[in-house]
C-alpha cells in the first residue's frame, strides 16, 4: 500500500518535472515545478521526514517559488513570444547527455548500504516516537551540526546583503 | 522498503533537471531546473536517512538554506542583467565572448 502511494507521488513528481522543462511559458514552468515540490513533500512524509516535508512546502513551494514568480512577473516574461527551447540539435544533445547521466546513476541505486553503519529497520521512526518529530531533527542540528548551522546563518546574511546590493539601482 | 524507488525517482528528477539546463535558454527557467536538481538530491538524503540516521535530514536543512541564498542572489543577478540587456535569454549574454 505504502509502496503504491509512493510510486503514485513519484510519478506525479517526475511527470510534472518533465512538463516543467518542456513548457514554453516561464510561469507554466514555475507552476509545474510547484507541483513537483508538493509531490516531493508527500514523498518526504512517506520516508519518515514529516518535518522536512513541512519545511519543503513552507520554504520551497512557499517562499522560493513565490520569489521566482515575482521576478518573472516583474520582468513581464509571461507574455507570448518566441520559444526559448533549443532546436532539434539542442534537443538531441540534451536527450543523449541526460540519458548517459541516467545510465551512470543506475548502479548507485543497486549498491548495497554499508553494513557497519546501517541502523536496524524502523530506528528513525522509533527515535521520532521517543523525541518527537521536530526534536529528532533539532537535537543533532543544535548539537553535532552546530558550527555548520552558524555558518549557514552567516551565509544567509551574506545573501541578503548581496541581493540588495545587486538588485538596487543606486546605493 | 522504499529506498530503491526513492533513489530511482531521485535519479530521474536529477536527470530531468540536467536536461532542462541543457535544453532551455531562459535564465530563470534554467535556475528553476537547478532547484529541481537540488530537490532530487534532497530526496536522496531523506531516503538514505531512513537507514543511516537522521543526519541526512539535518543535511536537507543546509541544502534548503543554500538554495534559498542562491535563489535570492541569482535572481538579483538576473534582474541586474535584465536592466542592461532588456532580456534574460542566455544567447544575449555574450560579454566575455571575443569579437
Amino acid at each position: 500500500m505504502t509502496l503504491t502511494v509512493f510510486w503514485i507521488f513519484g510519478v506525479i513528481a517526475m511527470g510534472s518535472a518533465l512538463l516543467c522543462i518542456t513548457r514554453k511559458n516561464p510561469i507554466a514552468c514555475a507552476l509545474w515545478l510547484v507541483v513537483t515540490l508538493f509531490a516531493l513533500a508527500a514523498l518526504f512524509v512517506l520516508l519518515d521526514a514529516q518535518f522536512i516535508a513541512v519545511l519543503q512546502v513552507l520554504v520551497y513551494a512557499g517562499a522560493i517559488m513565490v520569489l521566482f514568480l515575482f521576478v518573472i512577473m516583474l520582468l513581464n516574461l509571461g507574455r507570448p513570444g518566441p520559444t526559448d527551447i533549443k532546436g532539434p540539435l539542442g534537443l538531441l544533445g540534451a536527450t543523449v547527455l541526460a540519458g548517459a547521466l541516467l545510465l551512470l546513476l543506475r548502479p548507485l541505486g543497486e549498491a548495497p548500504l554499508p553494513a557497519g553503519i546501517q541502523l536496524p529497520p524502523g530506528a528513525v521512526a522509533a527515535l521520532q516516537q521517543q523525541r518527537g518529530i521536530v526534536g529528532s531533527v533539532a537535537t543533532p542540528l543544535f548539537d553535532t551540526y552546530l558550527v555548520p548551522f552558524e555558518i549557514a546563518s552567516v551565509l544567509l546574511l551574506a545573501a541578503i546583503v548581496g541581493a540588495v546590493v545587486l538588485a538596487k539601482r543606486k546605493l | 522498503m522504499l529506498l530503491s524507488p526513492a533513489l530511482a525517482i531521485s535519479a530521474v528528477l536529477f536527470t530531468l533537471g540536467v536536461a532542462g539546463v541543457l535544453l532551455r535558454r531562459n535564465a530563470i527557467v534554467i535556475f528553476m531546473c537547478v532547484e529541481l536538481m537540488l530537490n532530487a538530491v534532497n530526496l536522496t538524503f531523506v531516503a538514505l536517512a531512513q537507514g543511516l540516521g537522521v543526519g541526512g535530514q539535518v543535511f536537507v536543512f543546509f541544502v534548503m538554506a543554500v538554495a534559498a541564498a542562491e535563489a535570492a542572489v541569482g535572481l538579483a543577478i538576473i534582474l541586474a542583467v535584465y536592466r542592461h540587456k532588456q532580456s534574460v535569454s542566455l544567447q544575449n549574454m555574450n560579454l566575455l565572448k571575443d569579437g
